[in-house]
């Protein structure tokens, strides 16, 4: 059994971590401190945590006006309010300055579960990635995040990194270098590639698994760094395997598998198949039984690759 | 009238600007902004002049007594802040950065056209000493409180100044704002309202009511301190009131006339956001002489 972790609490402790090594970073919250786990950094830094309540678009203005003022401020809440309710403030207030914000957001994707349609973070990978000059990391255990929140805290301009609310296996070990804007390859395989980001990299090595025993072997990606994409990798995976599919806890359109087919579209076509969430809204239940009803699971992801297989040339 | 006297643009050597500007200095100074003001917007055939015109005497008064800044380093740490909330009024503050000596005043001549530094509304990334990026409407006052807690964190002395337009208090935003200013009880923050009385559609109070405005304002627990807006030496008072201030925020709500020097600009929300044409440009000029 794997080890599994809490992708926020690896959050809130890398963050913690950053604060003591670096004066200039606060941080802000919009009343989810308890959720998001900036409360480890408020508790330790009361001076540098900045409370802003229920009023997202004031804590996106506040956090632009710091990293103005030279701070590396760390803005949290839930993601479908970070950019959902605030993306004009998102869009002028931080990335058109290319200013050095980090949003990240935690409880994205249908894995909130039973808080249903209203907290269900479907839209904003496609929203985010729209920005000119974001950087966007969706980390795919705890390991990933805690290099995720460094690389974004040591990198200039803006960032938004996403979690999830459920705790996740380790697809990492403790030696594990994240690299900004490069997919990270997880299991080599010359018939297909499959490209997962979040907590569908676990799902995407459990099918690989599968396939395996089938007799077909897929290369898997984590692509980790949704923006800017690592194109190499993309075209590569394309030229040496043939088919590509996408999997990831989003709607279909404008997230992953938006970015990648155009990648692949342009460079290098190959059939493609897409492992999102279907132009709907979805209910409220487990997780599990939420992955399951809207087709993200390792199962799904298998019958995309044979589906992309038979129009494999 | 004062200014940098550095000839070099280093930050070291850079001086902060003279603030030794008499009163009848920056009426005079007032009356020329107008007249560039007009003219930007004239010779670029769009833009806002009404919302440029009523807050003249703000700026200048801010820019040329009561800002501690330097035109040849405008990203000095230590800078007093002005924040552009009300974007629209883009061609006041680029008129009065280049009177300061940010940039050549020739230049202003150049106000929304392709590849110019003069954006329609502000962009922080391309024109010297423009603070914050800002037009759509509701957001600097949030800017401003962020880089005056960012201020009071790194222990520095500087003010930040945020110019709001009444029409912009429309945004709940604006209010979100106002609220946590308070909450944090930020007293290196200045806010202004340009209380000209009319937006795009008209008045005030008939697209979206804002009274009580001062009261609102306070029972959001700020100091509020009223001022005739056209009158340089009341909002000098009105400036150096609210930097005593303590514990709590202060907002200057200045009474002015929208499109005020050009008569048939005052009051008329027509020229909110219009190009005088050529003869309405003669005549406004012939007004500012």
């Amino acid at each position: 059994m794997v080890e599994e972790v809490s992708i926020r609490e690896a959050y809130g402790k890398t963050l913690l971590e950053l604060g003591m090594e670096n004066q200039d970073i606060v941080a802000l919250d919009a009343d989810l401190s308890r959720s998001t786990m900036t409360r480890f950094f408020a508790r330790e830094f009361p001076e540098r945590f900045f409370e802003c309540g229920i009023a997202e678009q004031n804590m996106i203005g506040i956090a632009a006006g710091m990293a103005a003022a030279g701070k590396i401020p760390f803005a949290s809440t839930f993601a479908v309010f970070v950019p959902g309710r605030c993306f004009d403030q998102v869009r002028m207030s931080i990335a058109q300055p290319g200013l050095s914000v980090k949003l990240v957001t935690t409880h994205g994707g249908l894995s909130v579960g039973e808080d249903g349609t209203s907290h269900q973070s479907i839209e904003d990978l496609s929203l985010i990635c729209s920005l000119p000059g974001f950087s966007v990391i969706v980390p795919a255990d705890a390991i990933e995040t805690t290099e995720a929140v460094k690389a974004a805290a040591a990198t200039l301009g803006p960032f938004y990194i996403r979690l999830c609310r459920p705790k996740l296996p380790l697809v990492y070990s403790e030696d594990y270098q994240f690299k900004l804007g490069k997919a990270a390859m997880m299991r080599q395989g010359g018939d297909a590639t499959i490209i997962a980001i979040g907590l569908m990299v676990k799902a995407a090595l459990e099918a690989a698994r599968n396939l395996e025993r089938e007799g077909i072997y897929c290369r898997v990606l984590n692509m980790s760094t949704l923006k800017p994409i690592d194109e190499a990798a993309i075209i590569q995976a394309a030229a040496e395997t043939g088919a590509i599919v996408t999997a990831e806890e989003h709607l279909e359109h404008g997230g992953l598998g938006s970015l990648v087919a155009q990648v692949v579209a342009k460079n290098r076509p190959v059939p493609m198949e897409f492992i999102a969430i279907k132009d709907t809204y979805a209910k409220s239940g487990k997780p599990s039984e939420l992955l399951e009803r809207y087709g993200l699971t390792d199962k799904d992801i298998e019958r995309g690759v044979k589906s992309a297989l038979k129009r494999k040339r | 009238m004062g200014g940098s006297k550095s000839t070099s643009a280093t930050s070291a050597e850079a001086e902060v600007f003279s603030l030794s500007a008499s009163v009848a200095e920056m009426e005079a100074m007032a009356k020329k902004l107008r007249r560039h003001i007009v003219t930007m917007v004239g010779k670029a055939g769009s833009g806002h002049p009404g919302g440029s015109l009523s807050a003249v005497e703000i700026v200048t008064a801010l820019y040329f007594k009561i800002l501690r800044h330097k035109p040849l380093d405008p990203q000095w740490e230590d800078r007093d802040r002005f924040i552009l909330s009300k974007g629209h009024a883009a061609p006041l503050l680029y008129a009065t950065l280049a009177e300061c000596g940010y940039f050549p005043v020739k230049e202003l001549l150049t106000l929304r056209q392709m590849d110019s530094r003069l954006q329609g509304h502000t962009d922080r990334t391309i024109t010297p000493g423009v603070e914050m990026s800002s037009g759509s409407l509701g957001q600097g006052l949030s800017f401003a409180l962020g880089a005056a807690l960012a201020g009071r964190v790194d222990g520095r002395g500087y003010r930040v100044y945020a110019l709001l337009g009444d029409g912009e208090c429309n945004e709940g935003q604006v209010w979100e704002a106002a609220m946590a200013t308070a909450h944090y009880n930020v007293d290196n923050l200045t806010a202004v309202v340009d209380n000209n009385g009319q937006q795009i559609d008209g008045w005030n109070c008939d697209v979206m009511n804002l009274d009580p405005f001062v009261g609102k304002w306070q029972a959001f627990g700020w100091k509020v301190i009223e001022v005739d807006g056209h009158s340089i030496s009341q909002l000098i008072d009105a400036f150096k009131e609210a930097q005593k201030v303590k514990g709590q925020p202060a907002v200057i709500i200045a009474h002015t006339v929208k499109g005020k020097g050009v008569s048939f600009m005052e009051n008329n929300p027509d020229f909110h956001g219009k190009a005088p044409n050529a003869i309405e440009m003669e005549l406004a000029l012939k007004e500012l002489e």
